[in-house]
């Protein structure tokens, strides 16, 4: 009755607290529940990472040849492998190796792409035509294929396995970042920042790449997924991680011959990549969600 | 359309011939000298120079380019330095293994995907929805070459339900004319044999199939649920049409067009998975060939072999692109 709609603000409270983009992103995120696991299970295994060795009953180059094969049991929770090697501890160490080539596989995509990107979307014309054919070329090979190709040539290794998934996933970022930038190039604030003198590379730093920014790390965390999942396939054809590391799709294809023997030896490790892929699979979903509705589909 | 199709074939060119100088500096990226790498430290000098002869290896860079791309040209894809078989020739079965499979693998992926995608959009948030989509995302995150295993280990080792490696049964083999095993199979009139290979290709079509089923399954149900909110569903429900052609006939016309998309990509990527569901089920298809060649530093056909299968690629992307305007009438080239 008769009251006033004139909302009084208690003393030392702003009346309107404004939060940054950022914040209203997390706070989203915060409420998609699958988004919310993956990030726990990404959370888990970097812990799992880091504090391998704190955690690790053993050494995961450590053979107890009388302990062959064993079932898992109280003193070997994952059972041992055909060495006598503590599974639960191979796991934990191969977390290292599978989020570490992950990650940084990404990283060196992200960097060669955005640059490629950038000099595409930007400066068009002949540059423009060279780096999307090139783009169209590394996309018309099938991304293993590529990979196991350019691992052929430079050797086996875990080095050259990050190496060769990093190149092969250029043109997905590449292709990202230059039609963006493609877009915000007609944007009157860019216009604008033109018109008062600002220089192309001031232009690029400041307004075009950060706001490139979503984008990419949508895409760079579902492509932790990917890498991950293309190192433990190079791990597996032996292209990738070489012994005594324990890598997981390497663990998987040396114990392939005891599966009937001794399952655990292949459950685990399989188990292990899957989980950490689907945790970053949920992650980049909820992250695209929140960040990026526009890609949804 | 025609001048659309010519177009896109126009624009495929530099594509192709990009592709071709990546392919043909596989050689040539290999650090050292090629010929001590692909024959090993302890060969001869005279047998290093037989095989630099043999590459071409010892005239100009641009000359080899275009002696390779003549060779091409004029179909010869070069000859396999282990087996000294042309391999134009030696491919052949090969591919046809790998392509029976993706095949396998495609249909499964389709059949399962969409239907999968249209109950779940039918009947959303219901536990179908929620338990389809669960496996969806389970799916998509699955290392295949952990779920051949997986497969082996219960359908073959514990069940004793299919065969565990191979095409065919080796002491009853199919007397191949197409190398396509069911086909050669319904040509002989063989039904037991066909029964027998269609067991052998089940396990890995399921392995190769499962990401591309799980993209599909997702792809399918958001189309969908788009799609049964337009005005044209709600018409004909409203005329009393029955639920099931509501959805498979009206509605699911318009939701398949980017699930097609989605089947044209996933075709491709599944050549490029084929390498490890051929390793795990010693299929033996082009991806083995080519990974056996890769340890045996054969490099002919390394080249040719991802050759053959981003070229494939390339023209299975550009069907799908045609494949549209058939579909959507909406979609008009110029």
């Amino acid at each position: 009755m008769g009251q006033a709609s004139i909302k009084v603000t208690p003393p030392g409270v702003a009346a309107d607290k404004v939060y940054g983009p950022w914040r209203d992103a997390w706070k989203a995120f915060r409420k998609n529940k699958t988004a919310m696991l993956g990030l726990c299970i990404i959370v888990f295994f970097v812990l799992i990472a880091l504090l391998a060795p704190l955690i690790a009953p053993y050494g995961f180059k450590e053979q107890e040849l009388v302990n062959r094969l064993k079932a898992p049991s109280a003193a070997h929770w994952f059972g041992t492998d055909d060495l006598g090697r503590d599974m639960f501890t191979r796991i934990i160490y191969g977390a290292r190796i599978s989020l570490w080539v992950g990650f940084f596989a990404v990283i060196g995509s992200i960097i060669a792409g955005t640059f490629l990107g950038i000099l595409a979307g930007f400066y068009g014309k002949w540059t423009d035509m060279l780096i999307s054919r090139l783009f169209d070329i590394l996309l018309a090979f099938p991304s293993i294929l590529l990979a196991i190709a350019i691992v052929a040539i430079l050797g086996p290794s875990l080095q050259n396995a990050l190496y060769a998934i990093a190149i092969v996933n250029i043109p997905t970022y590449g292709r990202l970042v230059r039609a963006k930038v493609l877009s915000l190039k007609s944007e009157e604030y860019i216009t604008a920042a033109r018109a008062i003198g600002m220089t192309n590379t001031r232009i690029l730093l400041t307004h075009i790449l950060p706001n490139s920014l979503t984008p990419i790390i949508v895409q760079g965390t579902l492509g932790i997924a990917t890498a991950i999942i293309e190192a433990a396939a190079l791990g597996f054809l032996g292209l990738g991680a070489q012994p005594p590391d324990p890598e997981w799709g390497k663990m998987l294809s040396d114990s392939r011959q005891f599966i009937q023997k001794a399952p655990w030896t292949v459950v685990f490790p399989g188990l292990s990549i899957m989980l950490t892929v689907l945790g970053f699979n949920l992650m980049g979903d909820g992250l695209r969600d929140v960040l990026d509705p526009r890609m949804k589909n | 359309m025609n001048s659309y199709l010519l177009k896109r074939i126009m624009v495929l060119i530099p594509v192709l011939i990009g592709m071709t100088i990546i392919v043909f500096s596989i050689i040539h990226a290999i650090p050292g000298d090629p010929a001590e790498t692909i024959l090993g430290q302890k060969a001869t000098e005279q047998s290093k120079q037989a095989l630099r002869e043999q590459l071409g290896l010892d005239k100009p860079w641009l000359q080899q380019y275009f002696n390779y791309m003549g060779d091409l040209l004029q179909g010869d894809l070069g000859t396999s330095i282990r087996t000294k078989t042309p391999i134009a020739k030696e491919i052949m079965p090969y591919l046809a293994a790998t392509l029976e499979l993706t095949a396998a693998a495609m249909l499964f992926a389709t059949i399962a995907g969409v239907n999968a995608g249209i109950l779940s959009a039918w009947r959303q948030n219901s536990w179908f929805d929620y338990t389809a989509m669960i496996i969806a995302l389970i799916g998509v995150s699955m290392p295949i070459f952990w779920l051949g295993l997986m497969e082996q280990l219960l359908f073959s080792l514990k069940l004793h339900w299919l065969p565990s490696i191979g095409r065919m049964d080796q002491r009853n083999p199919v007397e191949s004319i197409t190398n396509l095993y069911v086909i050669d199979t319904i040509i002989a009139g063989q039904w037991g044999q066909l029964w027998t290979v269609i067991k052998h290709l089940i396990l890995p079509s399921i392995a190769l199939g499962t990401i591309p089923m799980a993209i599909i399954a997702r792809m399918t149900r958001s189309s969908m649920l788009e799609v049964m909110n337009s005005d044209y569903i709600r018409t004909a429900k409203a005329k009393g049409m029955p639920q099931f052609l509501v959805v498979y006939k009206h509605a699911l016309k318009n939701a398949l067009i980017p699930v097609l998309t989605v089947v044209g990509l996933q075709t491709g990527a599944l050549l490029g998975g084929a390498v490890l569901t051929e390793t795990i089920f010693a299929w033996p298809g082009v991806g083995r060939y080519i990974f056996e060649a890769i340890s045996s530093r054969d490099y002919p056909v390394i080249q040719t072999g991802i050759l053959i299968i981003a070229f494939i690629f390339v023209v299975i992307n550009l069907l799908v692109d045609l494949l549209y305007a058939a579909i959507d009438p909406r979609i008009n080239y110029r």
